[in-house]
């Protein structure tokens, strides 16, 4: 059956499958969340370490999903990843930065004779939370406002855009207000979903006041996630967009992406579920004292971060634009691997439900109990 | 022609070389240790002797501490190909990417997942649940390294692909032969071998420094024991499994193997060099002994390199000069070879262009012919296609020595701990303790031989590391390098700080 899908078929299925890998990231940011929410919730030894106890069961999952999202990324669109990498340098060092301080410090920060001490580590999981997440929503917003490379005929990226004569390599992405509230918005995202999970995860019985502060920070958050969402989602809508036509031209098409969500109404009516639902997992854990938010919140995430990631790329629009020259925009058509490694690529993708299958059955398994202070408090523990 | 920037590629190098080396500084421990800590486990689980649930654990505690920054190391590789190597990337993307997807599908998830239930899982899932979660994490750790070394194996013999001159880009045209890549065998059995070896040897140490102090002398017998038995089928493994890369090499990158040997003048029935002190100011073609002193094993060299006594191995001039008596094409006319196959792409896709469809498949048929020497046509002197022989051959001569070592050192603590006599051998113990330096030197020394010796290429023959890099200022990667240095430096010293704290804290902590 596989074999027989032709080549544009395979290059929409992966570029799915990419956007749900990237989706499911943005809802195990979770982790991120929690940890810029520590120096704010936890108001002693005890809440700190059932805080980094709890995130520290899960960190690796969101660690590795960003691993594989690049390796998926790399598999089946080669030029994107080469492009995006090779010329957006400075904001990918300073993401994977962020990452590799991040690996280590829920091993080491309690550990005795960690010679730098566990505020640094805190610091690490603090810097960790907030640029990582700032950056890959400035590196996703790129996808609708562009950036400034150029491709030679053997396709070798050069950046163009320079301040003060500086090559910025990518960190412009920065500078756009349609990028940082994308990034702005999944900070304070994920800390809504990094209380949910830890009302969820840990014994609260044993911590009411914990619990109070968590309750208020799913709330504050979400109040302060919806300017900046309101704007990335209507921004979307009444942009200019980068339409592609038959010949393979490229152009700026008014409401580009608002017709993209009208000729592709799944995706509109996953992103409005998705935001009934990660409204509906605020109340649930803010007002309605349910230890159950999380589920409804990271759904709702899921489904509307593949809707972000999916606008952009079908119905005739080029997912990574080039403001050099338009004609340098990449699409997934453009961009992807050969049929013949889309073809075997999808064959090993058929253990994807395998592996969510065991991911799930184990999730399940360890936290079918409450995290208690007992046990965070344990030797064993971080 | 593409312009390169000497000093952005070698930076580049350095780059990438540095963090390599320093991920690896950390998995071959993770690759061990963690089929140890599932020995150890599956002999608690079998008796249910709780010293054996303690021995566990202690060891355990050590995985973890490496294992984080084994991760932390690694996540940086994988995207440096696309920040660094982004000319790369794009022209093999096709291939090169896969396995390195399927790694994160198949191995980091498994990995990551069970790793959560073997350090909390304790009082949360059944002890046969546990120990079963141990092993999942020991064989994901090793299924990651089947699929990079996958990877990496296809650099070094690149096959299962074809060229496609529309695009100018490699494509994968057979997977099968891409993972069963006889290059990415060895490799794969090599590395993960050594892993063994090297976990056994850390073992070892810490044990023996228990031994010498006279501290918890019940638990380092016993990790000793398992180590041993464990080490030495590894080390053994290790040695066969060696000649096997070894006559991968001869056969797939002679000139590999010929700076590895510190060959210059091919020979019939060529010797293996025991013992050599290399000149470092021999080059190719001149007149200067390639060896201020050495000690050849005769005949062995043609043995081991082409499984033949008396065959010919080409030296490190024949293969830059050319040999015609034996039939060996120099670097010199696969140059002249590749230039014309250059030429004729380029105006194959200039024709194309211009919709000159005659004019273009002529110039395809011409390239047709030369094509497999294209990766020759980058080059600017043959002398170019000659790895540092030197660094080569005292990196593999390094390995091969601790890889004899090795299996003694291991037998002898086997034999002794069997005669339940270790802790009398006063000569012994002290040799223990430096069995993880000997791994970890042969470790490093064996991917310093792997990838120097790959140079210039990034694949071999097909793609010099010259024309690999992005085009960034070398600035940049000055400033990366610079970053990387301080805070993998800093982890590193906090791993082993807190690591010595560890092991002086010893079981009863648990
Ligand atoms: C022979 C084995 C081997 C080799 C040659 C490499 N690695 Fe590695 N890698 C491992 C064996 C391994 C491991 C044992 O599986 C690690 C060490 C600690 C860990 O968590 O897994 C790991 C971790 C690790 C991680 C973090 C995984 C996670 O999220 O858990 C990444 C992204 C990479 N590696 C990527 C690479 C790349 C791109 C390499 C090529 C240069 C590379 N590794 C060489
Ligand atoms: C983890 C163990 C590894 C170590 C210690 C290692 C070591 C090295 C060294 C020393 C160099 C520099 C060679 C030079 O510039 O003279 C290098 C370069 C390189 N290696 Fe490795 N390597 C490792 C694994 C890998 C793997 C698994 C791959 C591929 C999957 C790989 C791909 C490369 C590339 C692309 C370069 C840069 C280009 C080049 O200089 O050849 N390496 N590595
Ligand atoms: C009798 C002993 C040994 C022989 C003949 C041997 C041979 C080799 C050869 C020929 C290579 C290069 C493969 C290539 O370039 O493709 C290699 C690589 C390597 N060796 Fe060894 N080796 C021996 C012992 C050891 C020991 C004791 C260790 C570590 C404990 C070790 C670790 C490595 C590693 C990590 C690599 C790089 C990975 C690879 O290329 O497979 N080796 N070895």
């Amino acid at each position: 059956m596989i074999s027989n899908l032709d080549y544009v078929t395979l290059q929409q299925l992966w570029w799915v499958l990419c956007s749900v890998v990237g989706a499911l990231f943005l809802f195990l940011t979770f982790v991120q969340g929690g940890q810029t929410l520590l120096w704010q919730v936890a108001k002693n030894e005890t809440e700190s370490a059932l805080i980094i106890n709890s995130l520290g069961r899960k960190w690796e999952l969101t660690f590795t999903t960003l691993v594989l999202f690049g390796g998926a990324l790399f598999a089946s669109f080669p030029l994107f990843y080469s492009t995006s990498f090779g010329g957006a340098y400075w904001v990918w060092i300073l993401i994977l930065f962020t990452f590799i301080i991040q690996a280590v410090s829920y091993e080491y920060r309690t550990k005795p004779a960690n010679i730098w001490g566990a505020k640094t580590y805190e610091l690490f999981l603090l810097i960790n939370g907030v640029v990582g997440v700032l950056l890959i929503g400035a590196a996703v917003g790129t996808f609708y406002t562009g950036s400034s490379f150029s491709l030679n005929e053997l396709n070798q990226v050069s950046w163009q855009y320079t301040l003060g004569g500086v090559n910025l390599r990518g960190l412009e992405a920065a500078f756009s207000l349609f990028n940082l509230s994308l990034g702005l918005f999944l900070v304070f995202n994920a800390r809504v979903l990094g209380a949910l999970y830890l009302i969820n995860n840990i014994d609260l019985t044993e911590v009411p006041a914990l619990e109070e502060r968590l309750r208020k920070q799913v709330w504050s958050n979400f109040v302060c996630s919806l300017p900046f969402l309101l704007f990335v989602v209507v921004a979307i809508l009444l942009r200019k967009g980068f339409g592609v036509d038959e010949n393979g031209m490229v152009s700026m098409v008014s409401f580009k992406y608002l017709f993209n969500l009208l000729a592709l109404p799944h995706l509109l009516l996953m992103l409005l579920v998705g935001l009934v639902l990660v409204i509906w997992g605020v109340f649930a854990g803010a007002k309605k004292g349910s230890t159950q938010g999380i589920w409804f919140a990271g759904l709702g995430t899921v489904l509307v971060g593949l809707c972000v990631l999916c606008v952009p790329a079908f119905n005739s629009t080029a997912f990574y634009p080039s403001t050099v020259d338009l004609q340098y925009s990449l699409t997934i058509y453009n961009a992807s691997s050969s049929k013949f490694t889309l073809t075997t690529m999808t064959y090993v993708a058929l253990a994807i439900p395998f592996v969510l299958g065991y991911v799930a059955y184990l999730w399940k398994q360890m936290d079918s109990r409450k995290l208690t202070t007992e046990e965070a408090m344990d030797g064993e523990a971080y | 022609m593409i312009d390169v920037d000497l000093s952005l590629v070698n930076w580049s190098r350095a780059q990438f070389a540095f963090t390599a080396m320093y991920h690896w500084i950390f998995v071959p421990l993770t690759l061990g240790l963690s089929f140890l800590c599932a020995f150890y486990e599956t002999i608690y689980l079998k008796t249910g002797d709780e010293e054996w649930k303690k021995i566990t654990r202690f060891w355990m505690t050590l995985f973890g501490i490496n294992f984080a920054i084994g991760v932390a190391t690694g996540i940086i590789l994988e995207f440096e190909f696309g920040t660094n190597w982004s000319n790369y990337s794009w022209m093999v993307g096709d291939i090169f990417g896969a396995p390195l997807a399927i790694e994160g599908i198949f191995a980091f998830f498994i990995e990551a997942s069970f790793f959560a239930v073997m350090f909390f899982g304790w009082n949360r899932v059944s002890k046969g649940f546990h120990c079963f979660s141990t092993w999942m994490v020991a064989i994901g750790s090793n299924l990651s390294a089947v699929w990079i070394l996958v990877a990496n194996g296809w650099m070094q013999n690149p096959v299962g692909m074809v060229f496609n001159p529309e695009t100018a880009r490699f494509e994968m045209e057979n997977f099968a032969a891409v993972v069963f890549n006889p290059v990415a065998v060895s490799k794969f059995t090599h590395a993960s071998s050594s892993g063994f070896v090297m976990a056994s040897a850390f073992v070892l140490t810490v044990s023996c420094w228990y031994l010498l102090r006279g501290k918890h002398v019940q638990m380092a017998k016993k990790s000793i024991v398992v180590a041993s038995v464990f080490g030495l089928i590894a080390s053994v493994f290790v040695g066969f499994t060696g000649d096997e890369a070894a006559y991968e090499v001869a056969q797939k990158q002679p000139m590999k193997l010929a700076a590895m040997e510190g060959l210059f003048t091919g020979e019939r029935g060529a010797g293996l060099v025991a013992f050599g002190i290399i000149n470092n100011s021999k080059g190719p073609g001149d007149a200067q002994d390639a060896f201020l002193f050495d000690v050849k094993i005769p005949g062995l060299l043609s043995l081991l390199a082409n499984r033949e006594f008396g065959s010919f191995v080409p030296g490190i001039d024949d293969l830059v000069y050319g040999n015609e008596k034996e039939g060996v094409m120099g670097v010199n006319t696969m140059m002249e070879k590749g230039k014309l196959a250059l030429a004729d792409l380029s105006s194959f896709r200039e024709a194309k262009k211009n919709n000159l469809e005659d004019a273009a498949a002529d110039a395809l048929a011409r390239f047709e012919v030369n094509k497999e020497f294209m990766g020759y046509g980058y080059l600017n002197t043959p002398e170019e296609a000659v790895p540092p022989a030197n660094i080569v051959f005292n990196a593999f001569h390094l390995m091969v020595v601790m890889g004899t070592l090795l299996p003694a050192i291991f037998a002898a603590f086997l034999f002794f701990t069997l005669k339940n006599s270790v802790t009398k051998q006063k000569w012994l113990l002290p040799v223990g303790l430096f069995t993880a330096l000997f791994a970890f030197l042969a470790q490093q020394a064996g991917w310093v031989t792997a990838e120097v010796g790959r140079q210039p290429w990034a694949i071999h023959g097909m793609m010099p590391v010259k024309i690999a890099t992005t085009n960034l200022s070398t600035t940049s990667v000055q400033i990366t390098f610079a970053m990387f240095a301080a805070v993998f430096t800093l982890l590193l010293l906090a791993e082993i700080s807190i690591m010595l704290k560890q092991i002086a804290i010893g079981p009863e902590g648990h």
